[in-house]
């Protein structure tokens, strides 16, 4: 570890810190037109009249207010709408423009797959897009869904707000004009910003066939056919992939999808060139969670409860990167005669297998951390060839529910999941009927949230012990063995199933059995999860007031972030500690003895 | 449900075009305006031919260029599918892929190698290596190409980018402007 990667890493979180609040309150002036009468944004005057069109010409009366379950319902229809368009696009890819590589249509599994993948914010990718996506896929079924995935789970996040902020009422809001504020006032401007600001960096934009470099020394290559033969050939060219790829991530980050343009993700030059563009990258990523913090707060009339939420997450941050930047840069002791010390001004040293030299072991870790406490996914360097330790900090990430900052809305209301979680089990240790910001938590609230909690753990383990068992379908897949071949299949669910999609990339997933089981993994860890949590918000939105009394547990002092981490650490242990015990930490301890497989 | 779905199908064609179309078709616009260089991809041009881009690495082995990381994009740097070999730390194919290459670099030698220069990177296109990588390759090309190790240490330092801002990332030398600045340099 230097100096200089931790001013890298205390800067990146004070800039987000500060950025909360601004974020923060632009949001709830957005989204709070309801419940405060009509705020004014100085985005108005050119977006209102382009809101109001669009209601016409589909049809929605953004007067009308929803229970939760019309909420859902449209949320599913809109969601199907969507990833039915995503695959007829991938099959018929073929025959549209926009495609100057000439490539075919995507396999069936596959295009299912990527379709849910996309349509869930998980951007899981089974698929090399520079050798599979044409440029119209890329825009037009993928990152319109970085647009729709993030402003669905933005929507659902007002929508819980709102829940707990509202009194005696059966309404969370409309489905429509929540998902179109987001869209047209949050992550469109940004997008536009940041996209030619990564531009600036050599981040590419254009639509030009694919470019054919003369190699300046030409290539000796060796391989090997199916026969066992080795031919040896001379490569004078470099194909480079072309693309619209600036627009394209920008959204990937801010939406916290993470569906790389290339297969190399946020690692390859073109998506991430500098290490300003990697830094905005990283911000991109916490800012609208962060900010969700404080709207949480104003909404609910509590902004200190919003700033104890955002201390909580700042925590369980830190001790991530701490872990993961610290195991990153320690020598991997399997490797003599070469020289894996950090010095400021010749080289980062560390674990360098899979990481980019612009952004050395600090970047790397930070960004690792960053991406799998939001829901992200996106990747600078290859988590598959983390050391054991370091690869432990982003799959843990995920397995605690992605609600570190989190993913754009999924975040904030995985959180209060487990605040609700926090405001029970301090209920029960003073024995009081628990109450959050005023209102009774009961039976209903409680199993719901319980639901919500155990899908998740139920899915990962479940998917990934019936792949252990399988040696041909599961196991056929694998690039690395021993336990980091276990590790390899549980980030595989853990990261579908939390809608992350970074992966231990190592694992060949474009397989049916993958494909499929991911889909579905995928499919259950976004909607099985919304559904019960809109729940509670639907059920809390409907009950009284009740005054905060001697007995009630106060949700905005440094005690209420400190018990609420508790509980996220202790759920997280409880459930997924063995599996883990047999992963990552086991290959720690065989790293250590010199046992390689 | 008829309307819902009717709403549903609407607001999706219409905000795909809106998001899918409209939004990448201005980024493009503008930038190719305000950044055209950047948004096409920095290519290098040498006598009307198109040798490589300024971000992309490209393979070097022979002995009288500076050596780039070893790659597992395709058959070695192939900007037509990048990728990162993805073995753990634990692996036999990783510490044996990382030994020959160790070999190669020290020709003989016992000096230790820096870690990158044996690695493959994330990408499978990095276009660096760290300048103790290329310090560390100086007396042998030196040897080869019949220089001054002093000529050539300068010629490194002037092709280091340096942190930007002094603060962010890591300080790296484009192997692919060095090897071309070397090339001018003999040739001379």
């Amino acid at each position: 570890m230097s100096l200089n990667g931790w001013l890298q890493i205390a800067l990146f979180i004070a800039l987000i810190l500060m950025l909360a609040k601004p974020m923060g309150s632009y949001m709830t002036r957005v989204f709070d037109l309801r419940d405060t009468g009509h705020r004014h944004t100085w985005l108005d005057p050119l977006l209102r009249p382009c809101e109001r069109l669009l209601y016409r010409l589909t049809g929605v009366d953004p007067d009308e207010e929803m229970r939760w379950t019309q909420y859902v319902i449209a949320m599913l229809v809109f969601t199907a709408a969507t990833l039915v368009l995503t695959y007829i696009i991938q099959r018929v890819q073929q025959w549209l423009p926009l495609n100057p590589q000439h490539l075919a249509a995507v396999a069936p599994d596959l295009a299912f797959n990527t379709a849910v993948s996309f349509s869930t914010n998980t951007n899981w990718q089974s698929y090399t897009p520079e050798t599979t996506m044409s440029y119209l896929t890329q825009m037009l079924g993928l990152a319109t869904h970085n647009f729709w995935s993030a402003a669905v789970g933005l929507a659902f996040a007002i929508a819980f707000i709102r829940g707990i902020a509202r009194r005696e009422m059966k309404t969370l809001g409309n489905f429509w004009v929540d998902l179109t504020r987001g869209t047209l006032w949050i992550l469109l401007p940004i997008s536009i910003v940041f996209a030619l600001a990564l531009t600036s960096q050599g981040v590419i934009q254009n639509f030009h066939p694919y470019t054919t470099a003369t190699l300046v020394q030409p290539q000796t290559v060796t391989t090997t056919g199916a026969d066992g033969k080795t031919t040896t050939s001379t490569v004078t060219t470099q194909t480079i992939a072309q693309g619209p790829v600036a627009s394209q991530e920008a959204i990937k980050m801010l939406g916290t999808n993470g569906g790389g343009f290339f297969n190399a993700n946020s690692a390859h030059p073109f998506e991430n060139p500098t290490p300003l563009s990697n830094f905005l990258q990283m911000l991109s990523i916490f800012l609208i969670p962060a900010g969700l913090t404080v709207t949480l707060g104003q909404m609910v009339g509590s902004p200190r409860h919003g700033w104890a939420v955002l201390a909580a997450m700042t925590i369980l941050w830190f001790v991530g990167v701490f872990t993961c930047y610290w195991a990153e840069a320690q020598p991997n002791p399997l490797l003599h005669n070469v020289d894996q010390h950090n010095s400021y001004s010749l080289q980062s040293g560390g674990n360098m297998e899979g990481k980019e030299v612009r952004f050395g072991i600090a970047d790397s870790a930070l960004f690792a951390t960053v991406t799998t406490d939001a829901s992200c996914g996106a990747v600078n360097a290859m988590h598959d060839s983390f050391t054991p330790l370091g690869g432990l900090v982003p799959l843990i990430n995920i397995m605690l529910g992605e609600v570190i900052f989190g993913g754009v809305g999924a975040g904030l209301y995985g959180m209060l999941i487990f605040v609700i979680l926090a405001v029970f089990i301090a209920g029960l240790m003073v024995g009081r009927t628990p109450e959050y910001l005023g209102k009774k938590i009961e039976a209903y609230d409680v199993q719901m949230a319980m639901l919500y909690l155990l899908i998740f753990p139920l899915i990962i383990l479940g998917f990934a012990a019936v792949a252990v068992l399988m040696p041909h379908l599961g196991l056929g897949s694998l690039a690395n063995h021993g336990p980091h071949g276990l590790s390899e299949i549980l980030y595989a669910y853990a990261s579908a199933t939390g809608n992350n999609g970074s992966a231990f990339a190592g694992l060949n997933a474009n397989t049916h059995w993958y494909n499929y089981s991911l889909g579905v993994a995928m499919f259950i860890g976004r909607f099985m999860m919304m559904i019960p949590m809109l729940a509670i918000a639907g059920n809390l939105a409907g009950k009284k007031i009740v005054p905060d009394t001697a007995g009630t547990f106060p949700v905005t002092t440094p005690l209420f972030a400190a018990l609420l981490t508790s509980v996220i650490v202790i759920v997280g242990a409880l459930t997924f500690f063995p599996a883990l015990a047999l992963g990552p930490i086991l290959e720690h301890l065989l790293l250590h003895v010199g046992h390689t497989f | 449900m008829k309307k819902i779905l009717l709403t549903a199908t609407r607001y999706t064609l219409i905000t795909a075009i809106l998001l899918g179309i409209g939004y990448p078709l201005l980024i493009t616009g503008l930038a190719h305006v305000l950044f055209p260089k950047q948004a096409a991809g920095e290519l290098i041009t040498r006598n009307g031919k198109v040798i490589g881009s300024q971000l992309i690495g490209q393979a070097f082995t022979r002995g009288n260029y500076f050596h780039s990381r070893p790659s597992a994009a395709g058959t070695g740097y192939d900007a037509g599918a990048s990728s990162s070999s993805n073995l753990g730390p634990t692996s036999k194919d990783l510490i044996s892929r990382t030994e020959a290459s160790i070999t190669a670099e020290q020709h003989g030698s016992t000096v230790p190698v820096p870690i990158d220069l044996v690695t493959a990177s994330g990408s499978g296109l990095d276009p660096d290596i760290s300048p103790a990588a290329a310090y560390y390759q100086i007396p042998s090309i030196a040897r080869q190409r019949h220089l001054s190790e002093a000529t050539l240490t300068q010629l490194v330092d002037q092709h280091t980018t340096q942190r930007q801002f002094g603060l962010l990332g890591e300080p790296r030398v484009n192997v692919l402007d060095l090897n071309l600045a070397l090339d001018a340099l003999t040739t001379r």
